[in-house]
Order: structure tokens, then sequence, then C-alpha cells
């Protein structure tokens, strides 16, 4: 006997769900990102304005926002779901866990990832960032941001369920992002100077498809502990 | 032995600061460990003391109520 | 084969298990940290390059070689408490916890207490010392989420899927950070290569790393007992050993 939608349109369902929830919601999406703005701006007031030096530290000040900009947005992933109850639904529909966690992350990633890597070229101009790393920037951004959300989303669902559970969940998930941040900068610099980038986007890239393919599992056991 | 003297062992070499510094806060460290580990057991165990007391006390209040 | 273990998931067994190992492992631990270090602050030479502040490396070494197995532990406990359902593997893990975290800090701060004297600073961002200091946030995140459940069973299930998350992640923080700091260190600082040591230097050394191994082995059991007695406090077997202790 055959129950329910096919997988594509289970993923389909979830996805437009979150965007359109979202879209509700603008500031959901435009807090973050101002977020990231503010925190980049600060950088030049607290060191100094001198170009040479803003040069040299433009790419760890834009990933490192973006690391803080994208833990601040996690929160929303599974917190409201879980407040009103749809998140237990989802926990229950006969599609595997594995497809409504994938579409739930996803649809952050484009909701908070896309718009901070459309919005840092303009930030790199202003730290005076190497003309020819601004594609390793995007490229970067692209590529690990998705990281981000994955590896986020596991530490949301662990925490989704306590009452304080923001200063936690940064404990939990900033020391995993340190092989991204370190990837990533190494990789902006290396394109500064010149030299190849490519090894540093296929580390990134496969950090990318590991947690693609483990993330979602850990997401769906912490969720069912978070749900008991 | 490797030293002359115990002032000489002491001194660890010029490197007391150094040497009994790292000692010093490690075993102090394990030491706080050892005891707020085997302080926990007891802890537990009065906690559980206390909860049955409280139980008893309330089945003591409800029959003399009725 | 592993049929004589399973009596030992029961609670009371397990419990009545530890309370006849500890003693031995209590014993053991302190005879030989005891050995291992009179033996290496007071009899091993002097190390003819950095004289006796080299002394630290007896209990640096152990700590740091500890502190990664004691993870270990932690996570293989939490991998058999969620797939098998074993809740005295979960208790396991939660104990460990903690004591893996000081034997880190311990680790990091006799490493920063000899790098004082040897490199002239408390700390660089050298590859090994950073990937212990992110160790010990992954510890102090295993610690606090399971603090901060107030339903244990969920607390040390949600632990325990942290703690995996974390032992897969381990290789890749350790190798991305070994591999920046080869890119952004000068290399005039190196921590000394070990295998020139005279046996000397290494008996005690060896003796020290397998007496913190039987410490924490203490320590867990001790926490161990603890952890099994709060979880089961409905027990009438816990209660008559509760009401014997406040008859005293």
């Amino acid at each position: 006997m055959k129950r329910g939608i096919s997988y594509t349109q289970a993923f389909a369902t979830v996805l437009k769900r979150d965007l359109k929830i979202a879209v509700r919601h603008r500031g959901d999406i435009f807090n973050p990102l101002l977020f990231f703005v503010m925190v980049v701006t600060l950088f030049p007031l607290g060191i100094g304005p001198e170009p040479q030096v803003l040069t040299r530290i433009a790419p760890g000040i834009i990933w490192v926002a973006a690391l803080l900009a994208s833990m601040l947005s996690l929160e929303r992933l599974f917190k409201a779901d879980f407040v009103d109850g749809s998140l237990e639904q989802m926990l229950l529909s006969p599609q595997p866990l594995y497809l409504t966690v994938l579409a739930k992350v996803l649809a952050h990633w484009i909701l908070t990832g896309v718009p901070l890597i459309l919005v840092s070229p303009l930030l790199a101009v202003l730290l005076h960032l190497e003309e020819n790393s601004y594609g390793a920037l995007m490229s970067t951004l692209a590529l690990g941001t998705p990281v981000l959300s994955l590896l986020g989303a596991i530490g949301v669902a662990l925490t989704v369920g306590l009452r304080k559970g923001g200063v936690l969940l940064s404990l939990l998930i900033l020391p995993l992002y340190i092989p991204v941040l370190i990837f990533a900068t190494s990789a902006i610099d290396a394109a500064g100077m010149n030299l190849p980038y490519d090894g540093q986007l296929a580390i990134i890239g496969a950090m990318l498809v590991g947690s693609l393919t483990l993330a979602p599992f850990a997401v769906g056991a912490s969720l069912r502990v978070s749900t008991n | 032995m490797q030293f002359d003297s115990f002032a000489d062992f002491i001194n660890m070499g010029g490197y007391a600061f150094y040497v009994w510094l790292a000692y010093g806060v490690s075993f102090a460290s394990l030491a706080t460990l050892i005891v707020l580990s085997m302080r926990q057991q007891g802890k537990v165990l009065t906690e559980i003391a206390k909860k049955i007391a409280r139980e008893e006390r309330l089945k003591e209040s409800r029959s003399n109520k009725s | 084969m592993w049929k004589w273990l399973h009596p030992y998931a029961d609670p009371e067994r397990a419990y009545q298990l530890s309370d006849k190992l500890l003693p031995w492992f209590t014993f053991l631990a302190i005879a030989f940290i005891a050995t291992g270090t009179v033996w290496g602050l007071a009899f091993a030479p002097t190390d003819y390059q950095q004289g006796d502040s080299y002394r630290i490396i007896f209990i640096h070494v152990p700590a740091a070689s500890m502190s990664m197995a004691a993870y270990m532990g932690m996570a293989t406990a939490a991998f058999i408490g969620l797939v098998w359902q074993i809740k005295a593997a979960d208790w396991t893990a939660a104990a460990i916890a903690p004591i893996g975290a000081v034997v880190t800090f311990i680790a990091l701060f006799t490493g920063a207490s000899w790098g004082k004297p040897m490199w002239g600073t408390w700390w660089v961002w050298d590859a090994r010392l950073t990937s212990e200091l992110v160790l010990l946030f992954l510890y102090l995140g295993v610690i606090a989420l399971y603090a901060s459940f107030e339903d244990k069973v969920l607390a040390a299930r949600a632990a325990g899927i942290l703690a995996i998350v974390g032992v897969i992640n381990i290789p890749i923080i350790k190798y991305s950070v070994e591999w920046w700091s080869s890119l952004h260190q000068p290399s005039t600082i190196r921590i000394t290569e070990k295998s020139t040591m005279s046996t000397d230097m290494l008996y005690p050394l060896l003796i020290n790393i397998f007496g913190f191994g039987l410490m924490i082995g203490a320590l867990t059991l001790v926490r161990f007992k603890a952890e099994i007695l709060a979880r089961n406090a409905m027990r009438p077997w816990v209660r008559e050993m509760a009401l014997a202790r406040g008859a005293k």
C-alpha cells in the first residue's frame, strides 16, 4: 500500500513552507545580515583605518563575522516549529527524517547563507581586500556557509528543547566550525598572493559533502532526543 | 639521586618556579577533582534520604487527615 | 562471547563491581603516579639541553595523551549507550567528561608552564597546543549540555550525540590545525623530539602515563557509582543505602 506523497514532493513541501514562513517574518532574514555588516564595521573602528592592516586581516574578519552571523540565525531553524508542535508532526511523518532535515537546512541556507554571500563583496570593498581575492571569497563562502548551516543544525537540534540554549549553542558549535574557518581564510589569503587555492576549496568541498551525508543523521537523532 | 642537596632539588636548576608551578597546579586541580568526586556520592545519598523523609511526612499528614 | 558482561547492565551489579574494583585502581594509581613522579623529579638525569625544566614532561605528556584517550573512552561509552540503549554506558560517559576536562586543562597548563622557560612565552599557537585547547572546548560543551537538561536520560543521549560528533571532528580539526600552523608558524619553535630519550627518562614517563590512565579509571569508578545512585534513586537498594547513611 502506498500512502502519502513522494520523497521529492515532501522535500519541496517542507522547503516551500519554510521559505514562505521566513518571507512573512522578514526580520529573521535581515537581522543576521545587519549583524554581519555591523560586526565587520566595528573592526576598522577598533583596529584603525590603515588599508594595509585591513587588507591583511580582511579574510579573517569577514569569515569570523560570517560564522557569528550564521550562528545567530540558527535558532530559528527549529525553535518556532518546536514551540508550536509542528516539529513533532514532521518527526511522525512517514517520510524519512533525513529529507525533512535536509529541506529545512537548505531553506535556512537560502535565507541566511545566500544573502551573506551576496553582501560580502561590498564588505570586502570596505576592508580593502586584495582584488584577486574576490573570487576566492565568494567561492569559499558558497561552499562553506552550507557546512556552517549543517553543523549548526546539529547544535540547534540538541538545544532546541532547552530554555536557555543560546549561549550553550555557541559553545557546542564553534569548535566544529574551526576547520572551515582555517581553510576558507587560507584560500582567500592564497588568492591574494596569486597562488592557486583550489586545494583549500577542494577540502571545503569535501567537508560539505561529508556533512551533507552525515549531519542530517545526527540532527535527526538529536531532534528525537529534544522532542521526547 | 640527581641532586646534591634538598635545596638543589627545590631549586630545580633555576627552573623552580615553572616546574613547581606546573606540578602544584596539576596536583591541586587533581585534588579538587578527587574531593568533589568523592563528595558527590555522599551528596546524592543525603538528597535521596531527604526525599524519602519528605515522602514519609507527606504520607503521615495524609493519614492524619483521613 | 560477551554474555558474561550482560549481568552488569543491572545497576546494582554494576555498582557492586565498581565498588570491588575501586580499591585496586586507587592503590595502583597512587603507587604508579608516586613512583613515576618521584623518579622523574628526583632521580631521572638532567636533560643536557633543557636542564631541569624538562621534568614537567612527567605530568605533561601523561595528561596530554590521556586527555585524548579519555575522550575516546567517553565517546565509545556514549556510542554503546546510544546504539544498544545500555544506561550504564551513558552514566560512564557522563562520569568521564569532567575528569577528561580536568586532565586536558592540566596538559594545557603544564604545557604553558614549560613553554615559558623554553620558548619564552606562555602560549604559542602551535598545532598541538591549539588542538588540545579545542579538545578542552569539546569537553566543556559535552559537560554543559549534560548539565542543562533536567531529565538526565535525555541529557545523556544529547551529550552522547555531541561526543560522537566530536569524535568525527577531532581528526579533521587536528589535521586542519596542523596544516594551519605549518603555514603560519615560524619554524624556530619546535617541541623536542622524544625519540632520543634515554631509558632513565623514559621509564618514569611510561610509569606516569600508566598511572594517569589508572587514576582516570579510579575517578571514573567513583563518579560512576555516584551517577548510578543518582539515576536509580527510586530503587529499594539505593533507598536502603540512603537510609543507612541517614541513620548514622
